[in-house]
Formats: structure tokens, sequence, C-alpha cells
């Protein structure tokens, strides 16, 4: 199976006497509240899923990632993981000390080991992970509303977060265990923040034919108003697996993660933690995490040729179309029919005609996942 | 961008050999090829410690086996 990213899995969960210890140390230390986000990005360091990192950026990595996409140690790295606080909280805190980060209901989630506090420009960042400093974008949005103080150090976890989709949550630990106890040595993985359609779904499947299983790996989290909730993608592809996959072929789990639309640099940032979830292989379509029109549409997928040494196998596909003279998804790679012939899979069309109350054809959107969306009132985020 | 990687000299011959062997599958170039070989071998000789103990592997089966994803 793929090594984990840097070589060893991150394990940052505290356990037996330590966390004993620190449980109770914790209500003495001076605290940070978190948010959701901000929460899962703690656990995913904590349980492996964003190794080598042991805890929020320091400088020396922060400037690395940013000029360079890669940590100090030349280890790829596209997306700062940072942890921001305002000027009062961080005059009150120490470098070397240790302090208490409190999940969004107050409790003790992890301790941080205070190493440096720094100061940033959140213009700079925004333009370098993002390329562009337009604040309509999201992630160049939250950047600025950022405050001004950098906290780097490692954490350790003292508690999970619990969430509503707790049978879907595994870590990178766990998914290795599944993948090796399926007899799985090569594994795609495939990300996404939609529900599913038939080009989805085509894209899966045919990469599976090159590799042993499929893990689809859904986010959740904090995504932009209008993107389908949680629960709906959850549902939909539980439905698509049920009918229209093998199962011995195929395991879903969930990334907690706040989506950063920073288009290229996050397609390198997905792919790293997929390879920590022990997939030898990652898909990238069209316009992955993109938004608007921000990014070419397969600047993530060129990306990927600054980086030889990711050892996860990126899988690139085009754009893909279902062909009525064919009778099937095809891409203009295979398909010697026009234009006239072709029904696009365009995910705003498919949403409108899903709001409007009626069916998609068939061969856009699977029925029963297409009944999944309809039988809720707001399929969507507010 | 400044990439920082090293050079590895192989010979031509097995260079074109690996192009040769590696169309038409997986692997979309002849370095991801021989960066992925080379790690497999890597690990292959044992030079991953693994810092996860036998009573943690116990609990990631059993919590699997709860959760219905293995039997």
């Amino acid at each position: 199976m793929i090594q984990p990213h840097g070589g060893q899995l991150i394990d940052r969960v505290l356990k037996g006497a330590a966390l004993d210890e620190a449980l109770k140390k914790a209500a003495s230390l001076p605290s940070i509240p978190l948010d959701a986000e901000q929460t899962s990005d703690v656990e995913n360091i904590a349980t492996g899923v964003f190794s080598p990192l042991e805890g929020f950026l320091g400088e020396k990595d922060f400037r690395s990632v940013l000029d360079k996409m890669r940590l100090a140690n030349g280890l790829a790295w596209t997306i700062p993981v940072i942890l921001a606080v305002d000027r009062k909280t961080a005059d009150g805190l120490a470098a070397g000390a240790d302090v208490a980060l409190l999940n969004p209901a107050g409790e003790p989630a992890a301790i941080l080991h205070l190493a440096e506090k720094y100061g940033f420009d959140k213009a700079e960042t925004a333009r370098k992970v993002f390329g562009t400093d337009d604040t309509a974008h999201p992630g160049v949005a939250k950047i600025m509303s950022l405050p001004d103080v950098l906290l780097g150090g490692s954490i350790d976890l003292i508690r999970e977060t619990p969430t509503p989709f707790q049978k879907y949550k595994l870590t990178p630990r766990e998914t290795r265990r599944l993948f090796q106890d399926k007899g799985w040595s090569t594994v795609v993985g495939f990300q996404t923040r939609n529900t599913p359609h038939i080009g989805h779904e085509y894209v899966q499947k045919s990469a599976l034919t090159l590799v042993d299983g499929l893990f689809i790996n859904p986010v959740i989290g904090k995504k932009k108003k209008g993107d389908y909730r949680d629960d709906v993608i959850l549902s939909s592809y539980e439905e698509l697996i049920k009918n229209y996959y093998v199962p011995e072929r195929t395991t879903m789990a969930i990334l907690m993660m706040e989506m950063r639309y920073a288009g290229p640099r996050e397609a390198i940032f997905h792919a790293i933690i997929r390879k920590n979830f022990g997939c030898s292989h990652i898909i990238i379509g069209r316009d992955h995490a993109g938004v608007g029109s921000y990014y070419a549409p397969f600047a993530a997928q060129e990306i990927f040729a600054d980086f030889p040494d990711l050892e996860i196998t990126p899988l690139f596909f085009r754009s893909f179309f279902y062909c009525k003279k064919c009778g099937a998804v095809v891409s203009d790679k295979i398909c010697p029919h026009g234009k006239d012939h072709q029904i696009q899979f365009r995910g705003t069309e498919i949403r409108d005609m899903l709001v409007r109350g009626e069916y998609p054809p068939a061969e856009l959107v699977r029925p029963e996942v297409a009944k999944i969306i309809m039988d809720e009132k707001n399929p969507f985020n507010d | 961008m400044k990439k920082e990687f090293t050079a590895v000299s192989i010979p031509t011959s097995l260079y074109k050999e690996i192009e040769e062997a590696i169309r038409g599958t997986a692997d979309p170039s002849v370095p991801n090829y021989v960066a992925r070989v080379l790690r497999e071998s890597l690990k292959k000789t044992g030079s991953q410690e693994d810092v996860f103990s036998p009573e943690d592997e116990e609990k990631v089966k059993d919590r699997l086996k709860a959760l219905g994803y293995i039997d």
C-alpha cells in the first residue's frame, strides 16, 4: 500500500493516562474557541489526514507553502493550515506555553503547544493560494476576514467532536486497514461535494477498471450557499452504490473539512489527503476544487506536472457528455458525433430541473438519486 | 515556481522501456513510475517505523466491524 505523505501517519490523539492528564490540565490553561472548520482541521492533523503536519504551520513552513508550494523540508504541501487569532488574544499567550483549543460546544478539544506567533499579509496570502485577491472568491473572503496573528505549534487531540455522519467518519488508519482487509493494493479516491450524476458514475467506474477499489470521499463541512446539503450528498451516494456499484469494489467515507476553492493548489492538497487515506490514485476532473471562473478548466490537472514526487497517481478526466447517437457517456476524444447529439452534464441545469420538480432524464441522473434529492424540501445549503 | 527535485540518471534504453511499459496504464509518466517503484522498494526494506500498537490495531478492526465495513 502507498506510504503516507512524508512516510509516516501522524497520530496525535491522546489516550490513557496522557489523556486524563491533558483533560485536567486543559481546565486551567488559557483557551481559544474554535469554529467547526477549525475543529475539523485539528482532528485532521491529529488523526493523520494531514500527515506529516503535527500542528498549525509555523512561519517558516507558512512562507515556504506560499512561495514554493512545499513545506520548509521540501515536501509537497500547497494549502496553509493555519490558526489565526486577534492581537489581544495573541498578546496574552506566550510562545512555549500550552493553550486549550475549545470546540464549538466550548469543550476542550485539543491542546496547542504554542511554538510561535507571527503576522502575515492577507492579500499576499490570498493571491498566492487562490491566484486572486478578489473578495468575491469565497476563499479570499475567508482569508481577508481572518484576525491578524497566526499561531504555530503542534497539537494533541483530547476529544473527537461527533458529527451526524459518524458511521462514515473514518481515520486514515481505519481506511488503510479497510483497504487491506478488502485485498485492495491500488485504490482510486474520488473527491466530491455534489450529488452524483451519470458523468460522475462514468468517471468513477472508468477509473475503477484500472485499480482494485474505489473510495468515494465526500467533503463534509462548510460549503457555498446553494451547494447540496451534506446529508443529501451522502444519501444520494448510498442509493447509487446500493443500486449500481459492486459492493466488494466500492466504499465510502467522509472527509470533514472546509472547501477552500483554491483550484489547482487544492487539487494537490486533496491528492495528499487521499494518499494518507491509502489511495494510490486520485481522480482529477475539469475545474477540480474551482469556483466561478477563477481557474482555467484544466489548471488543476496541469499543476501535477510540478509534483512528480507526489507518489499518488492522478487520473485526469476531461469533460464528458451523453451522446444520443453513441447511446453512452463519452468525451470528444472518443465520440465522432457532433454537438447536436450531445446532452451535457451541467450541474446548474440539473439543479434547476430538480428545483422545478422535474425529474432529469435518466441519461443525466439515476432516477433513484433524483428521487432522494426531490424528496427533500430544500436539498441545498441556505 | 521553483521546483525542488534532483536528477537521477538512468540509461536511455531503460527510460524508453519504461515509457513503453506504462503506455495505457495508470502511470502518467516515467518519473512518476520510477518514484513509485522506488518507494515500494524502500517500503519492502522496512524503512517505515509503525507508530501504532497491536491494541490500536485491534481497536481499528473492532470499529470497522461495528460500522459494518468489514465482517
